[in-house]
């Protein structure tokens, strides 16, 4: 018998210990595991930055991403890298790491960032949202305490991660918005698109900020962790009635695809984490051009600046992979076309008609909404105008085939709903 | 020259299909609707506010995946959300529960059989080979039985060839497939009485015939070929109704440059030297086109809307020999909660599948027993659904709409067809006082109710006889005999009248086949 640790790396008082490499048990559980495995039948878990996170409750996760899509989910990200970024320069500083002009955001507002090192290499995507004047939090993907603690050299800021003392809930899908409104008297019906907001649920205060990793209507909730369970509690029963069904990442990862959004250590990686030059990647060639701002002398701004100007050899784009082809190919050994359950994340090479190589496809998924097979993949730059028809690579009975996929625009789902 | 390339009689979602297919190729299309809303049988209506019904058809599955992609539904709006399992609720004992999940299914299954449970998967094997064979016959229009045209006897020889291909089993197979019962094909597999009930009534919906009664076999697998993303045998609930699916083809259709017209009942096909010329509307207005598509059923389409004087007598003949004999009933309840099952309380995953009370073979022969003699089973089989637990949208918040198709309930009742409308609410109290011995609390739950009788169906919906296919999908009627002999490439004696509707090849359900069948040969042959 043994007890989850909570809200850190060491276990609470009491907890009864034999094995000593239990005394330092990884992963640990976040605060809202009590309710997350009681639901959790199917016993199926991932390490999430060191936390055990659920990748579905069941043994499939078709019932939680179609929960996204027409009612909602409810997904525990307490193990979202959180950090406070507090005092008088919090704003220039904040500028000064991440590609987007900070000093813009407006307090109860949220941005999507993301930072990169000098040469303007990519090194994590979050985001930034401003609670007060001069009080900030950062939330990214990977540990970033040190990045931030060996940039802010002379600002008068302090860096505090909140990792471990903040706990966040995701409520995405259409009747996101009904469920908040009935646990909460505040202004959430009328939050608009990455705005936040300070609310009460189940008496505890919380952060409730519209963003999200769906693509769809969908909010964060940020609370302590000793209200974790008080606010889970109440967003499971008030959401009932509205379809609520607690999901894991796994149906989250099919909705993040049909979404467009990159991964960290999947779609990129990390310039900090390459060992050779050609594993990193710009904020440009990952589709996040929109949101580079070279006036504000960022870290790494002349090298973006420079890339601004002359263009990047690479770009990630959206695939949609022939059905009529995969059909015919699969037919051809008398089978019906199977497709991969759920999203993969293993990468493929993607080729050009004459079969050279021009890049990979690094994340997709089947669509079950669009009745697309979709995939993510950064090619070189000749090869990604929308409608540019490549191969992909697919296996049929253990032998690797390709078949037509044709270069599109992400998002690939994007309704009104999101932003209205 | 005629104002419209064509004209679409009816804008269920065959007409639409194939309305959306003749515009998207830059024809210029009219359909027209007599009801005020579209969609025929696959149609939502908020019949009581708050509550949005599927009114007839409730659930899809068998919809032509390579439809969706051409007309690029999903971004006109077609959603489809999967059912998770089937639920059959005992009075005695926990009942039985069919899911996704094979390792929990044989779970289930071995409490009745353990032979059953393992021999569940040898059974789902053997249906995907079929329904991988028979996807070729029903996405390509059926072949000309005796025709001497190189191209008719090419095809025949391809389908020989993947006859041939699928082995001597598996042929053997196909022809027990085609003259069986429903539980006599799944005797072949299966023993306990618990599952047989279930799994048979797949083959007699739409049907007035028995579980036990030869050629339901064959229905058994129509209700088996559904696909959904590639797996055979699933079914699915549309967003906001079976009406969804209508609304996101009319959308393509419209989006390509499509009319269509509600409140526009067709009272006739003008007909000059043996061709359609236009229709003329109940209200007078005549609208010519080049052809004119029917998505009415047969009967209708040649007895009513052009006449009988048009035709050969035995073509009219074998029109009126077509059987449509309609057997099934539906009622529609608005809910304020959601009633518990005895054998399984609480509104758990079980209930977001369909539910289908069909506790036994025997009880599905007697509910056939009463039918046979022009009376409604006092005892029914009933395929129930929830889909406001998976698609809030359709129902306020915490309340529900339950969609139950009732089987059976013969047109032809004893008294006459025209008795219906008054035995109506004793046929619904007859179905509510059925599923309310499986969920007690369920009359209390009530909110509102609709009550559709087979005479409801034919004069609401313009069905005949109240047939959910536009006649039965039985063997005499199916492939190159549907519906007529000799007629079954969607022409028509009538030169420029075309049918797209149910009662062609491959049938019923909300398929889109026909309309896309139809809308191709038309083009194919250049009528317009």
């Amino acid at each position: 018998m043994f007890r989850f640790g909570y809200a850190g790396a060491f276990p609470r008082d009491g907890c009864v210990v034999a094995n000593p490499v239990a005394r330092f048990p990884m992963p640990i559980a976040t605060p809202f595991h009590p309710r997350t495995s009681a639901r959790c039948v199917s016993l199926f878990y991932k390490d999430w930055a060191g936390y055990y996170a659920v990748r579905s409750y069941d043994t499939t996760h078709d019932r939680e991403y179609f929960a996204f899509r027409h009612a909602c989910g409810l997904i525990d990200v307490t193990p979202l890298y959180k950090y406070d970024v507090r005092g008088e320069d919090a704003a220039r500083f904040l500028a000064r790491v991440m590609v987007r002009d900070i000093r813009k955001l407006k307090v109860n507002q949220v941005y999507y960032v993301c930072w990169c090192d000098d040469h303007g290499r990519i090194i994590d995507d979050g985001t930034v949202s401003r609670l007060t004047d001069n009080d900030y939090r950062v939330t990214s993907s990977e540990p970033a305490w040190h990045w931030l603690q060996r940039t802010s050299r002379g600002y008068r800021v302090s860096i505090e991660d909140v990792s471990d003392a903040i706990a966040a809930l995701s409520l995405q899908g259409p009747t996101a918005r009904d469920v908040l409104n009935n646990v909460t008297e505040d202004a959430v019906a009328k939050l608009g698109f990455f705005k936040l907001t300070r609310a009460k649920i189940a008496r505890a205060d919380v952060i409730v900020s519209r963003t999200g990793y769906t693509g769809d209507l969908g909010y964060e909730i940020w609370m302590a962790n000793d209200d974790a369970l008080r606010v889970y509690d109440a967003l499971y029963a008030k959401g009932h009635p509205f379809g609520l069904q607690p999901a894991g990442l796994d149906a989250m990862d099919v909705t993040r695809v049909e979404a467009g959004f990159i991964l960290n250590g999947v779609d990129y990686y990390s310039a900090l984490r390459c060992m050779i030059p050609s594993r990193q990647s710009t904020p440009f060639e990952l589709g996040l051009g929109w949101m580079v701002s070279t006036e504000h002398g960022c870290i790494g701004s002349e090298a973006l600046a420079r890339e601004r100007e002359y263009g990047s050899i690479r770009k990630l784009v959206g695939l949609d992979v022939d059905w009529n082809e995969t059909e015919a190919l699969f037919r051809s050994h008398r089978l019906p076309p199977e497709v991969h359950p759920g999203a993969w994340r293993d990468p493929r090479p993607v080729y050009d008609a004459r079969g050279a190589f021009i890049g990979q496809a690094t994340s997709g998924a089947w669509s079950p909404l669009l009745k697309k097979n979709l995939a993510l993949a950064t090619l070189v730059r000749e090869h990604t105008a929308p409608g540019t028809e490549v191969r992909f690579e697919v296996t049929v009975e253990y032998e690797r085939r390709t078949v037509k996929a044709t270069v599109t625009e992400t998002p690939f789902f994007n309704p009104e709903r999101k932003r209205k | 020259m005629a104002r419209y390339d064509a004209i679409i009689v009816g804008a269920g979602h065959n007409g639409l299909v194939a309305a959306a297919y003749l515009a998207k190729a830059g024809r210029r299309v009219l359909v027209l609707e007599q009801r005020p809303v579209i969609g025929g049988a696959a149609v939502t209506e908020e019949v009581f506010p708050g509550f949005q019904f599927s009114v007839c058809s409730y659930v899809v599955s068998l919809f032509r995946p390579h439809i969706i992609r051409e007309l690029e539904l999903t971004k006109h709006g077609m959603q489809l959300i999967p059912l998770e399992c089937s639920f059959t609720p005992h009075l005695e004992g926990p009942g039985l529960v069919r899911w996704s999940d094979p390792n929990r299914t044989r779970r289930e299954v071995s409490r009745f059989s353990r032979k059953d449970a393992e021999i569940y998967p040898e059974f789902a094997l053997a249906m995907s080979k079929m329904s991988f064979f028979v996807k070729h016959i029903i996405d390509s229009p059926p072949p000309e039985i005796g025709s001497l045209h190189p191209n008719e006897i090419t095809k025949l020889m391809g389908l020989f060839g993947r006859l041939r291909d699928l082995g001597p089993d598996m042929m053997e197979l196909h022809a027990q497939l085609l003259t069986m019962s429903g539980v006599d094909f799944l005797r072949m597999w299966f023993e306990a009485d618990a599952l047989l009930a279930p799994m048979s009534c797949s083959g007699i919906i739409g049907t007035f015939l028995g579980v036990h009664s030869p050629g339901t076999a064959y229905v058994l697998l129509h209700h088996y070929m559904g696909e959904i993303d590639g797996a055979f045998r699933s079914w699915g609930f549309s967003k906001g109704g079976t009406g969804g699916v209508s609304q996101a083809i009319a959308n393509a259709a419209v989006h390509h440059g499509a009319a269509i017209r509600t409140d526009a009942r067709v009272a006739s096909v003008v007909i000059r030297n043996n061709r359609a010329k236009g229709v003329v509307l109940e209200n007078g207005e005549e609208i010519d086109a080049r052809v004119v598509i029917s998505n009415a059923d047969p009967r209708r389409t040649f007895l009513t809307m052009v006449g009988e004087n048009h035709f050969d007598a035995d073509f009219v003949t074998q029109v009126k020999r077509y059987k449509y004999r309609g057997s099934s009933g539906k009622v529609n309840l608005a809910l304020d909660r959601f009633p518990d099952f005895t054998c399984r309380p609480g509104d758990g995953v079980h209930v977001r599948g369909d539910i289908a009370v069909a506790p036994s073979l025997e009880y599905l022969e007697r509910a056939y027993d009463d039918a046979k003699y022009g009376e409604f089973s006092k005892r029914p089989y009933l395929n129930v659904v929830v889909p406001s637990l998976v698609d809030p949208s359709v129902a306020p918040p915490g309340k529900h709409v339950m969609s139950i198709f009732v089987q059976y309930a013969p047109y032809h009742l004893k008294g006459g067809a025209e008795t219906w409308p008054k035995r109506r609410e004793e046929f619904g109290d007859t179905v509510v006082d059925t599923l309310a011995e499986y969920a007690p609390g369920l009359k209390e739950s009530i909110l509102h109710r609709q009550v559709l009788t087979p005479w409801d169906l034919e004069h609401e919906m313009g069905l005949t006889e109240g047939n959910i296919f536009q006649g039965e999908l039985s063997l005499e009627q199916l492939l190159f005999l549907r519906p007529v002999q000799g007629w079954s490439r969607y022409r028509t004696p009538v030169r420029n009248l075309w049918l797209c509707g149910s009662g062609t090849h491959p049938g019923g359900g909300i398929m889109g086949a026909p309309g896309e069948l139809c809308a191709k040969s038309l083009m194919n042959e250049g009528a317009v």
